[in-house]
């Protein structure tokens, strides 16, 4: 691989790193309430995070980064979503939840 | 007192979760030595011994092909539902709309709800609210939802979803259970099985 493919890969993976970063972090802002504001600390973020260190793996390509990237992402992939589930299941109960822009409810209408 | 076959199955479930937390121990040194390995099984051993919990019932079958479908598919849901989410998160025309969502799952596993719940959770979608463990019942918040045909299309996508992963590393008798029930099932005698398994899953100790 040339030096400047290698550049313009890299650039581009940095940057949509950091874009997917300030997506959540306007998201957590902008979102009405904790069950939305959840999805935006989630989803974009893993994304950036697999950006940044598929990065860090294609400039310093060794079996100990590129299997500590792996690590990272498989853990953050599983982890992120039992966080977002705790702190979800916490602000339904104690009903943080905005139910004006809910425009269906399963859950406060289950049966027992 | 269990049989020796009995003794042996719970042996055998163990093993992938054991070779699981080995391989982490490598993973995290960076390097594939002996003596990682060594030192691995030894912390794996001393972290299942000493950190008990209530065993999982994997079931035990693994379809390569299935896997790499559900791994190749996730991988591309996580960079769309990335994209969709700050897509909505930088949207000027951004107007709040959602929905929490009950979706029955037709399996009987802990551990393949734990996997449809962990990854509907980081493709496009939804928050996993609450669980209903004895009915297999998943409660999601769903972003971005205006019409009730949206709410069913992602209904279908969740259960979609379970297929696949059941299809994957599902035990056979949930993969009958797939080609029994297409779609959702919400007929009564679909409603009185699912109680049915409630009743006997309280009976052996499990809490919801």
């Amino acid at each position: 691989m040339s030096d400047e493919l290698q550049d313009v890969i890299s650039a581009v993976l940095v940057l949509a790193g950091a874009v997917m970063c300030l997506a959540a972090g306007i998201g957590v802002i902008r979102f009405p309430d904790v069950l939305s504001r959840l999805h935006a600390a989630t989803k974009p973020q893993i994304f950036g995070l697999m950006a940044i260190t598929a990065d860090v793996a294609l400039n310093n390509f060794t079996v100990g980064t590129v299997t500590l990237v792996i690590a990272i992402v498989v853990f953050q992939a599983l982890t992120a979503p039992v966080a977002a589930h705790m702190v979800g299941r916490a602000a339904y109960d104690t009903h943080h939840v905005r139910v004006d822009v809910l425009i269906i409810d399963e859950l406060g209408t289950r049966p027992d | 007192m269990s049989t020796p076959k009995q003794r042996l199955a719970t042996f055998a479930n163990q093993v992938p979760l054991f070779l699981g937390l080995v391989l982490l121990w490598m993973l995290l040194w960076g390097s594939f030595s002996w003596l990682n390995l060594l030192t691995g099984m030894l912390l794996a051993a001393i972290v299942s011994v000493g950190f008990y919990l209530p065993a999982v019932e994997l079931g035990l079958r693994l379809n390569l092909w299935y896997t790499l479908t559900f791994l190749v598919r996730l991988g591309f849901d996580i960079v769309r539902g990335s994209l969709q989410v700050a897509v909505l998160a930088l949207s000027p025309r951004y107007t709040p709309s959602n929905a929490i969502v009950a979706v029955h799952l037709r399996t009987r596993s802990d551990f393949i709800l734990t996997l449809t719940g962990v990854s509907t959770s980081i493709v496009p979608g939804a928050i996993v609210v609450d669980v209903d463990r004895v009915r297999s019942t998943l409660y999601l918040h769903v972003l971005n939802v205006h019409r009730p045909d949206q709410v069913e299309r992602f209904r279908n996508g969740v259960l979609d979803e379970e297929r696949r992963i059941v299809m994957a590393l599902g035990s056979r008798e949930d993969v009958e259970r797939l080609r029994r029930v297409r779609g959702e099932d919400r007929s009564v005698q679909d409603q009185r099985a699912r109680d049915q398994h409630a009743h006997e899953k309280r009976k052996r100790g499990g809490t919801a």
